[in-house]
């Protein structure tokens, strides 16, 4: 097996990446803009909805159920998605979707692009397959995606990452875009305003709509019911991407399924308010199988494991799953907004990101995630199926700790033993007062002016950035004790 | 102190089980679920024949409420799941105590100043204080409410995130103290030590050198409920100097 989650097994750990990017003015600049805007936006069209909670709890019923149902539901889609005149591939993981890909496109390429001597496809955004690292996997074969999504090719131009679920390009600015643009077009001039970039990017890539013939797509959802598969986006370019080529291709995370047509009712409410704070996708496309005459003919369908099924094991973990893409909780969280999504060391980045990336990759990988959280809370009050992200971040850590506590170098380790001895204080009381006498004696070492600086350990941490208060000549518990010998002597 | 004199003057008996330690959110959240386990059994223990609980921190509060139960229920511990039945009804964070319990939001408090208010993320989204505390403060004589801008965001202490993640948590913590500032105030109240804690140490290392003069105090919502006319509250009781001499 080998599951993977993009380049996340290679990255330096949050606190290091972070620190990079708090470095970099520009970037925070670029993030705190857009994530302002797109929250500004949500809160509205969420605030105009009377059933919002109702709805929350409704896509989060309905991911429950499914889920509880997974097997049964992938099969009923499987059998509508044939019967509809599509063809259905099972990949277990990363590389095992990537070969399929390729097997694919090859075979197409043979028949619908002969003439070309590197066959290219088409891609409409898929998270899914930056997940599986595809295009990488299709250029070592000699096959040319092109990225049509308006901020994926500017991630790909770049050869950047996607610093966001729903905007992979967020952490460049109109002006960065331009410099692309001119690098990479070849033209010798462009305007600066928004609607010069999208009419450069607009000729650009109806070349590409018309000549490329194969088409590469993920999906939002796939409906069990009726074999269909939906893609919602504002652009049209992914409409294009899955009506225009002779063959389509679409990779579908397993948890992706939904049992009823009726469900979209619900996530296509949900998922629009909450993605970019619009009442609805200007693009929603749904289509199901093939129809002779009326495009593509050949419509593959590679559903992915990737690590989802060894989450559904466990509820706390399964619940992850329930996560519809929306990038409603990176918008909200005060960390990403300090640190944008490259400091996550995954194409999936914020708070969902650090709970999805360390279980479907296995949690030797982006151990540090799951502390990049100061546990606020704002993720979860946002989430359109109501994963409970505070609460699965805490759960990984209580794994994290119970692994490393098997260890030599993790019972040894500064934390473990600290907070082993904490506990050990605080179930034992006379001991921790004795502790508070010890600890004001012996901070005089690190006192000045009142204030503790360069504390040792792992509350250097603390005092590099930050003052702390000496302890009081008076804890609490000694005001109290003495009050009350006070209060008995006089009685 | 603050919360023991303001409850007597309020005519109610406290008592402070000298036994009780941590409500174990610290080990908890962390990761150090076992290390938890018995921190929360004894302190449920200390507190078997309280009446009523008053705790001045929301997120201890916080962690009862959304752990302990849950705690039960993952060691399977029956006991444990029927003393956190008849624990969590007597607990009372601070503003709920004086707000729900004792219906009160005026109580004769006197602190002729501006202040803001910071609603800590634990008593903002897991415990739904809502406005309690800001009708509580409305309720002092002589002050002034200063709304916060960007008041619901984080102000980045997040416990041992804070060291953990020291430099994202200090750039969060800038973000708060330019909202902080923007108030205008001369205080800013909370109802957890932890972020005053947070904010107390980035006002004072940004005043470094140019002496406490205009410095912004931070205080919790108890003391200054606890500041009467006969008995205020007053800068030099929250000074950095007092508490070290």
């Amino acid at each position: 097996m080998s599951i993977r989650v993009g380049h996340t097994a290679d990255k330096a750990s949050f606190p290091i990446l972070a620190h990079t990017i708090l470095k970099d003015d520009q970037t925070r600049r670029n993030v705190r803009h857009a994530t302002d805007v797109i929250r500004a936006k949500r809160a509205l069209r969420v605030e105009e909805m009377p059933d919002w909670e109702q709805l929350r709890t409704s896509g989060h019923a309905i991911k429950t159920h499914t889920l509880e149902h997974l097997p049964y539901y992938l099969e009923v889609f499987e059998k509508n998605c044939i019967a509809a005149g599509g063809q259905v591939h099972w990949a277990r993981d990363a590389d095992e979707a990537n070969a399929i890909a390729i097997k694919l496109i090859r075979a197409a390429a043979a028949k619908v692009e002969p003439e070309k001597t590197k066959p290219e496809v088409i891609k409409v955004k898929t998270m899914t397959s930056d997940e599986i690292g595809m295009n990488a996997a299709l250029e070592r074969e000699g096959i040319i995606p092109w990225e049509t999504d308006l901020a994926d090719m500017i991630v790909q131009m770049g050869k950047d990452e996607p610093s966001h679920i729903v905007v992979p390009a967020l952490h460049k600015n109109r002006h960065q875009v331009r410099e692309l643009f001119l690098e990479n077009m070849g033209l010798t001039e462009l305007g600066t305003e928004a609607a010069d970039l999208a009419a450069a990017a607009r000729m650009y890539l109806r070349k590409k709509f018309l000549e490329v013939e194969i088409g590469v797509s993920g999906a939002n959802f796939a409906i069990a019911e009726t074999g269909s598969v939906c893609v919602v986006e504002s652009e049209g370019n992914g409409r294009m991407c899955v009506t225009m080529p002779k063959t389509l291709i679409t990779l579908i995370g397993i948890e992706k399924v939904i049992p009823k047509f009726q469900d979209l009712e619900v996530f296509l409410q949900l998922l629009p308010r909450s993605a970019t704070g619009e009442r609805m996708n200007p693009y929603n496309s749904i289509w199901t199988g093939t129809t002779a005459g009326d495009g593509p003919q050949e419509f593959h369908v590679i559903l992915l494991d990737n690590g989802r099924t060894r989450m559904l094991a466990n509820t706390r973990e399964r619940e992850t799953l329930n996560c519809i893409r929306c990038g409603a909780c990176l918008n909200a969280c005060p960390v990403y907004r300090e640190t944008g999504g490259h400091a996550y060391g995954s194409i999936y980045s914020g708070p969902i990101g650090a709970i999805l990336s360390p279980q479907l990759n296995g949690m030797e990988h982006s151990r540090s995630l799951p502390y990049a959280s100061s546990l606020c809370g704002a993720c979860y009050e946002v989430c359109p199926v109501k994963i409970n992200i505070p609460e699965t971040l805490i759960h990984l850590r209580g794994r994290i700790v119970e692994a490393d506590q098997k260890t030599l170098a993790g019972k040894l380790s500064q934390e473990n033993l600290g907070m082993k001895m904490a506990a050990h204080l605080f179930e034992h009381p006379r001991q921790y007062e004795a502790a508070q006498r010890l600890a004001r004696t012996g901070q005089g070492l690190f006192e000045k002016d009142g204030k503790l600086v360069n504390l040792p350990g792992m509350a250097a941490g603390w005092t590099q950035f930050r003052d702390l208060r000496a302890l009081p000549d008076q804890t609490f518990r000694e005001w109290w004790k003495k009050r009350k010998s006070k209060t008995e002597a006089n009685a | 102190m603050a919360v023991v004199n303001l409850l007597e003057r309020l005519g109610h008996e406290v008592v402070f089980p000298l036994a009780q330690t941590c409500c174990g959110q610290m080990h908890y959240n962390t990761g150090y679920h076992a290390e938890a386990l018995p921190l929360v059994k004894r302190l449920m223990d200390e507190f078997r024949d309280a009446e009523t609980i008053v705790v001045p921190s929301a997120s201890c509060v916080a962690m009862m409420r959304d752990h302990y139960e849950l705690m039960a229920h993952n060691t399977n511990d029956a006991a444990m799941m029927s003393e956190v039945k008849s624990f969590l009804p007597r607990v009372f964070e601070f503003s709920e105590l004086i707000t729900d319990k004792l219906g009160l939001t005026d109580v004769g408090a006197y602190f002729p100043h501006r202040v803001t208010y910071h609603p800590s993320c634990h008593s903002l989204r897991l415990l739904h204080v809502g406005d309690r505390p800001i009708r509580l403060l409305q309720g002092v004589e002589g002050l002034e409410y200063a709304p916060m801008e960007g008041a619901d965001q984080c102000c980045g202490f997040g416990g041992t995130f804070a060291v953990k993640n020291a430099e994202v948590s200090s750039a969060m913590l800038n973000d708060k103290l330019v909202c902080v500032k923007k108030s205008n105030a001369e205080f800013v109240a909370a109802l957890d030590n932890s972020c005053l804690m947070q904010i107390d140490g980035g006002l004072h290392r940004e005043s470094a050198g140019q002496g406490g003069e205009g410095r912004i105090r931070p205080v919790h919502l108890a003391e200054i409920l606890n500041s009467t006319r006969a008995n205020p509250l007053t800068n030099e009781s929250l000074s950095w100097d007092e508490a070290t001499v």
